[in-house]
């Protein structure tokens, strides 16, 4: 019986998020197809099928898939379940977690989110409480449908393969839903999921104009720029770098958190980190609790000498 | 137009839970609870879009016992017109929630459903979707921005590289993100005034509804805890123990 993984990507390239999603697969089961439904998009299913580990890859293209819109894609990805499929697996991106409960209520099952282990073919760990109680739940639902944490699963690595690629129908456009328009917020720095090192400022920056500060420090560690919700609400930075509960979650080698308290919803985010560093003025504050090396220092002055000894 | 705001009642977001000594749940005796602020929030969207006109009636809906006709009452304070507490004794599950919300969209047929994006106690981010499913209604999930025309909703949604903005044919479910607003505090003679608003009592498990749960959860554990480590006295220091010690630089 099969899993299918659903890519994401933006009819060009595929995001490296399917990566851990086929490694959590191979932990599920030896027939694995990646779905890739998009626009002109047959370099994308090429570049799935590279990917070491999967059977086969399902290429599905029309106009209304262009902006992978769920309510177009669940209808499609409802009907290849009925091929023989008892795992829809996604990665927890905004792209997984727009889409899969959708897919799920239309295949009358409850939906998993954000696993982090799998016990057994209906068994896995999940975490709640914004990480603070880890949940293992057996779901009886029929078929299951999952989105993977991406940063708890190794990423596959080995891309020299080249699976089947096979042509499937398109299923009827809903039209009820369009793209207006998407601002994606361009940088040359490591995307914040994938990043060896992330520096992560806070509400301590006191303003966007600071923010340049960590960029600096960022360019010379080759790290991605994260943030905390405050410095988000206030305008510092896009919010597409807020990490927390409700943002994204990050795994690096090495987190440096500069002006961050270490309130719960952001230390969901985070504290997976294998290194965590904090720079902080208050003594008392939370994030020293994780940190693996804690600075008690005005952030105004660490960050130029930081950037200073990292130079020499 | 009518919208209809669906509320959750969770574990305060400043407290820090405890697992059961039995494991079965987290504590939840003496524990301060409220209104899930990402349905908070949604609350608050669907009174600006009722000052601003466009709306007539804004209605809250719970599903759940019957405690959580707090939160219902917190909806009212902030300005909704009325309540409805689809009351019922079952653990709930996303599916089952969003299966009791489309029996009262049926009755009520709002244009627009606001839904809170995640709930901070499951955390599972799932119910406005399934509900939007159900109906067959388009979704605007993650919304910092939604605009109401005479039959669109355009919505502006936080994704993972950005901002996507969609236009959404109505009617149409919409979930919150943080940044569509700052809910308004609640003043004392709204508290009074809502203690008088109309709240609807039906019993959920009378319907002919299927709520019962399909995940089971087997075992709940606290995560591995991470011990702070050292604080040092200067950059130096710090930049040799990243170089040498945790050799991640
Ligand atoms: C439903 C919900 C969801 C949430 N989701 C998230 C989320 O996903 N991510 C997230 O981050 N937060 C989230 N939050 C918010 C969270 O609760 C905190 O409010 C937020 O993380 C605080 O950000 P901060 O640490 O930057 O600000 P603060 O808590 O204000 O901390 C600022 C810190 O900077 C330090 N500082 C100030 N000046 C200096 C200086 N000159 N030098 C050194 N240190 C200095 C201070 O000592 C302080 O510790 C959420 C909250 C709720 C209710």
């Amino acid at each position: 019986m099969g899993i299918l993984i659903i890519a994401e990507h933006d009819n060009h390239i595929l995001s490296e998020s399917v990566l851990p999603v086929v490694s959590a697969a191979t932990q599920l089961g030896k027939d694995i197809t990646i779905l890739v439904a998009g626009q002109d998009c047959h370099k994308v299913a090429e570049q799935a099928a590279s990917i070491n580990g999967i059977t086969r890859v399902w290429l599905a293209e029309a106009e209304h898939y262009q902006h992978q819109l769920a309510e177009e894609l669940a209808p499609l990805i409802v009907d290849q379940v009925a091929k023989g499929i008892n795992h829809v697996m996604a990665p927890s991106s905004t792209f997984g977690k727009d889409l899969m409960p959708r897919v799920a209520a239309m295949l009358n099952v409850e939906q998993l989110s954000d696993i982090t282990v799998i016990v057994s073919e209906d068994t896995f760990v999940r975490p709640t409480y914004a990480g603070n109680v880890m949940a293992t739940v057996k779901c009886e639902g029929p078929v299951k449908v999952i989105t993977v944490r991406t940063t708890a699963f190794e990423p596959v690595n080995v891309r020299d393969s080249a699976a089947e690629i096979i042509s499937i129908n398109a299923a009827p456009k809903l039209g009820v839903s369009e793209f207006v328009e998407g601002i994606v917020t361009e940088s040359d720095r490591p995307d914040l999921n994938t990043a060896r090192v992330v520096i992560s400022g806070g509400r301590g920056l006191g303003d966007a104009e600071s923010f340049k500060l960590l960029e600096k420090i960022a360019d010379q560690l080759g790290a991605a720029i994260g943030a905390s919700r405050a410095a988000v609400d206030a305008g510092y930075i896009s919010n597409d770098h807020q990490v927390g509960q409700t943002g994204r979650v990050v795994a690096p080698e090495l987190y440096i958190a500069v002006g961050i308290s270490g309130a719960i919803q952001h230390l969901a985010g985070m504290k997976d980190s294998k290194v965590i560093v904090a720079i902080n003025k208050d003594p008392e504050a939370p994030i020293f609790e994780i940190a693996d090396y804690g600075l008690v220092a005005d952030l105004f002055q660490v960050l130029p000498e930081l950037s200073d000894a990292l130079s020499k | 137009m009518k919208i209809l705001v669906p509320v959750k009642r969770t574990i305060d977001a400043n407290i820090h839970v405890r697992i059961k000594s039995d494991g079965t749940g987290v504590e939840q005796e003496n524990v301060k609870m409220g209104i899930n602020p990402f349905c908070e929030i949604a609350v608050e969207a669907a009174l600006q879009m009722k000052e601003a006109g466009a709306v007539e009636e804004v209605i809250v809906v719970t599903v759940g016992q019957n405690v959580c006709e707090d939160v219902l009452r917190h909806g009212l304070a902030m300005g909704a017109d009325r309540g409805i507490l689809m009351e019922t004794d079952q653990s709930l599950q996303p599916l089952g929630i969003a299966r009791v919300l489309e029996y009262v969209i049926k009755k009520e047929s709002p244009q627009l459903v606001i839904a809170g994006k995640q709930s901070i106690d499951s955390d599972n981010n799932q119910t406005g979707q399934m509900l939007a499913a159900l109906l067959g209604w388009p979704q605007g999930t993650f919304a910092s921005k939604i605009e109401i025309t005479l039959d669109h909703v355009k919505v502006t949604r936080e994704v993972d590289k950005g901002l996507r903005t969609l236009s959404l044919q109505l009617p149409a479910v919409v979930t919150t993100d943080l940044r569509l607003n700052e809910p308004r505090y609640l003043s004392l003679p709204n508290i009074m005034k809502a203690r008088k608003k109309p709240i609807d009592i039906i019993n959920a498990s009378e319907l002919e509804i299927n709520i019962i749960p399909q995940l089971k959860t087997l075992k709940l554990e606290y995560p591995p805890k991470r011990n702070g480590g050292v604080r040092l006295a200067s950059v130096e220091d710090l930049v040799d123990k990243l170089r040498n010690e945790a050799r991640v630089i």
